[in-house]
């Protein structure tokens, strides 16, 4: 059984960003204004947390913004905090080098939020995988079919209260 | 082995040998045997790392020709299915399927941990413990992944069991 960790037991590393990301940090509140998130910073990234219905809005605008331009996703991930879960953006600006980290919390039981697909059309494998392994429904996406797990597979299995088989036939 | 010819330096024992050197006599289901295992052809087929070493084998520092083992691209015309690697359960269907395909006699070699019992995913959610659930598997070769000569002992063994299994028929008629 994995050890179980809640949101405010998680070991932090020091805060320590570079020449780039505090560049960021100060256009940024100006910039994603009409969205109130809370920009705040977790070891050397600039981490951002929005409402999950504004998140393709927010990702078309700092897409198309001049002065940010991020036109690559990174990564998306899921995470499992028990009492929720967070969907997590890493996005990447090839012109303007800046790194940023998107996140928007959806509830246990309820787990949706707007696809990023028409902003990243590469989101596509990203959020099929994390509706496979967590549950997370991806509105707008054009096909959820299993990207890794076979068809009819019951449960999430990254969630952490998901409990692995024992010996099983095939 | 049953057979009469002479081996190495030794002298022929037979008299048939004796008088016509450079024939063999032996029951018609050994010569096959013996012709079955000098020309395996594994299907070309890999899974997850256990590929590469399976290939690293196939190249030219441990050269799998001179055992008369060829890879062929289809599971029509193969005898030898080597299954390299992590057998997921969305990849079972499709392993049975090959498998039906190639024709008789066919062997099965399970390569590696994860082939043989799941190997480091055991009691996983995604993994078969074993390819043996879903197809019969003839030699086991242990190791993640095995080395290249564990692999070529492997495949010798193969050779020793088609051998026996021939003189074991032929007992048995």
């Amino acid at each position: 059984m994995a050890e179980r960790h809640s949101r405010e037991e998680t070991p932090r590393a020091p805060v320590a960003l570079d020449d780039r990301s505090r560049a960021l940090e100060l256009i940024l509140p100006k910039i994603l204004a009409e969205f109130q998130p809370a920009i705040g910073a977790t070891v050397n990234l600039v981490e951002v947390t929005v409402k999950p219905q504004d998140v393709p809005s927010l990702c078309r605008l700092v897409k198309e913004d001049s002065q940010l331009s991020f036109d690559y996703l990174l990564c998306l991930c899921v995470v499992d905090y028990l009492d929720y879960l967070q969907v997590v953006y890493h996005l990447y600006s090839t012109t303007m080098k800046y790194k940023m980290v998107l996140k928007a919390n959806v509830t246990m039981d309820e787990p949706s939020l707007p696809s990023v697909m028409p902003v990243w059309p590469g989101a596509d494998w990203f959020e099929r995988e994390a509706h496979d392994l967590f549950g997370v429904v991806f509105e707008g996406h054009p096909n959820m079919a299993p990207l890794i797990l076979y068809e009819g597979f019951e449960g999430y299995p990254g969630r952490k209260s998901y409990e692995m088989p024992e010996y099983t036939e095939w | 082995m049953e057979l009469t010819v002479g081996s190495g330096n030794q002298e022929p024992r037979s008299m048939l040998n004796r008088s016509a050197p450079g024939i063999i006599t032996a029951r018609s289901e050994q010569l096959i045997a013996m012709a079955r295992k000098n020309s395996l052809w594994p299907m070309t087929f890999g899974l997850a790392c256990c590929a590469i070493e399976m290939m690293s084998t196939y190249m030219a520092h441990h050269d799998l020709d001179r055992f008369g083992i060829v890879t062929w691209p289809s599971p029509r015309q193969s005898d030898v299915m080597i299954v390299a690697g992590t057998v997921v359960k969305k990849m079972a269907e499709p392993i049975k399927i090959l498998y039906e395909q190639m024709p008789e006699p066919k062997w099965v070699i399970a390569m590696g941990s994860c082939a043989t019992n799941g190997g480091p995913y055991y009691r996983s959610y995604s993994v078969v413990m074993g390819v043996d659930h879903i197809i019969p598997v003839d030699v086991y070769v242990p190791g993640c992944p095995p080395r290249p000569e564990a692999l070529i002992d492997g495949i010798m063994k193969l050779q020793d069991k088609i051998m026996q299994d021939a003189k074991e028929r032929g007992r048995k008629a």
